[in-house]
């Protein structure tokens, strides 16, 4: 009892170093995956809006980040992922997913090849918060015998600030000792924020050009306010999960939990671009779902992810049928109001007869067949 | 409207009788606090005029980016008139909930149900949901 006592107090995981600052600046928390996060400030439109013109700031600390050392940790993420890893270059990153043995999708990730000040090679997976934990325990049930590679879980220890918008760039670069400006779309680097570590890559999950900044969890609100005086000339606010829903589906970004989960295929979820079926010297590739995908590629699959673009101002959401002539063909897994378009937009899995661009459909929204199209994805692009 | 004399549902309606000719006429809208709550709104649905609303049941819908939410009568009775306008200036609810932005009358068939709230015990439950 002593020694527990002795122990310091664990951090209370359902809080990000910035808990307080959200508080502050009058953002409505919601729980999230465990984690108590901002869904708004202001209004969702407002923070879209200042995303896509400006430059906003996300507190995205809650999503997991795992980080693979070793020799071994190419060859077992190559197993792991749907994607090749052991290819990458330092300072690449990848969209990948990883499956289970049905070619289901368990989470959608994104992977990080990079390299300490001091050459050592490493890779680093950030995972979805709700899917953190399944990860780690599903990855630790994979673990080779003999595996030269060690997992370190760094969600806690580090924090994850997601800077996006047009001004994204001019907003960091002052802040980074390396040129974010020479970073390419999907590279990262090590770097410094006033000599402390931290990890700038050149992603995000809004459509909009950008960066995210892994950091010590410690240096957190000092790095925060540098953030928001740099930006400060760029209108910076701070945006929430509720912006970043509606950015994100203007994109056409899936979202795990909605248009992906373990009863979907990479395939299914139009994702085909994040899965190598052979190896660079052209031989087929051995990744846990592999032999599940690869028949379905050969039989076809039942539906496939489609945009919609619903007439009217109602939203179709999540849950609501998609008709074809009165008949039902499809769901749709995420909708909302495009503040951009200024129309109710959504994705939807549907019969693959009904994808074809232009197909007019309908949504049972609440009793009511509303016509939809089918539309291009994503629906936003930047120009 | 004068927000003090104005009574509440809980679910965030609020609803002014007066009586012309001999009848009792109910104006309802939604709170500000409400109105806060939801923010980004995109739609809302209004009864028909002739239409039959009843104490405590859904008589429309509001929309916002974020949920629907359907808007319940604070009384019963037929509707007599609808904001038309609203739905197409729907900021009207940001800037002005309990004048501009009223949402139906209602011709009262019955007397009003006990459990609507007054303007200090209404604040009371605004000031314990926030």
């Amino acid at each position: 009892m002593t020694d527990a006592a002795s122990q310091p107090e664990p951090r209370a995981e359902t809080a990000t170093a910035l808990f307080s600052w959200h508080v502050e600046q009058g953002a409505r928390m919601v729980d999230f995956a465990g984690w108590q996060m901002p869904i708004q400030y202001t209004s969702i439109v407002r923070e879209h809006e200042t995303t896509r013109n400006n430059v906003t700031l996300f507190d995205v600390s809650h999503m997991g980040r795992l980080r693979f050392n070793g020799d071994g940790a190419g060859v077992l993420l190559d197993r792991l992922l749907t994607r090749r890893v052991s290819d990458m270059q330092v300072g690449q990153v990848r969209y990948s997913l990883m499956c289970n043995h049905d070619g289901g999708i368990l989470d959608d990730v994104l992977v990080y090849h990079l390299e300490t000040p001091s050459g050592t090679r490493y890779y680093l997976l950030v995972v979805n918060a709700s899917n953190r934990e399944k990860i780690v325990n599903w990855i630790a049930a994979q673990w080779p015998d003999e595996a030269a590679v060690e997992l370190c879980d760094r969600t806690l220890e580090t924090s994850m600030l997601a800077i996006q918008g047009p001004h994204a760039i001019a907003t960091v670069s002052p802040l980074l000792s390396t040129n974010v400006a020479d970073l390419k779309y999907f590279r990262a680097k090590v770097t410094n924020q006033m000599n402390k570590p931290c990890i700038v890559s050149r992603t995000g999950y809004t459509g909009e050009d950008g960066v995210e900044l892994i950091i010590r969890e410690d240096q957190t609100t000092h790095i925060l306010q540098n953030i928001l005086a740099s930006g400060r000339q760029f209108g910076i606010t701070p945006a929430g999960l509720g912006a970043r829903d509606t950015l994100r589906l203007e994109a056409a970004m899936p979202l795990y939990g909605h248009e992906l989960n373990e009863d979907t295929t990479p395939l299914e979820a139009g994702l085909e671009f994040a899965v190598s079926w052979t190896n660079n010297s052209g031989a087929t590739r051995d990744f846990i779902g592999c032999e599940a995908l690869t028949e379905m590629k050969n039989n076809g699959q039942q539906r496939q992810r489609i945009g919609l673009l619903i007439d009217g101002k109602r939203v179709g959401r999540e849950g609501y049928a998609v008709l074809a002539d009165g008949q039902e063909i499809g769901m749709i897994t995420s909708g909302t109001f495009s503040p951009t378009l200024q129309r109710p937009i959504a994705m939807a899995y549907v019969a693959p007869q009904f994808t074809d661009l232009g197909q007019q459909l309908e949504v049972d929204i609440r009793g009511t067949s509303v016509p939809a199209i089918v539309s291009n994805l994503p629906f936003y692009k930047k120009t | 409207m004068n927000t003090e004399e104005l009574l509440y549902c809980d679910t965030h309606e609020w609803v002014f009788v007066s009586e012309q000719d001999g009848q009792k006429i109910a104006t309802v809208g939604i709170s500000a606090f409400a109105v806060e709550q939801l923010t980004d709104l995109v739609f809302m649905e209004l009864p028909s005029v002739g239409t039959a609303v009843t104490a405590g049941d859904e008589f429309g819908e509001v929309e916002s980016v974020k949920a629907v939410s359907p808007l319940y009568s604070p009384v019963t009775g037929q509707v007599t008139m609808v904001n038309e306008g609203l739905p197409d200036n729907l900021d009207v609810l940001n800037t002005d909930p309990y004048n501009a932005g009223w949402i139906m009358k209602v011709a009262v068939s019955e007397d009003l149900p006990k459990n609507l709230l007054d303007h200090a015990a209404y604040q009371r439950q605004c000031g314990e949901a926030s």
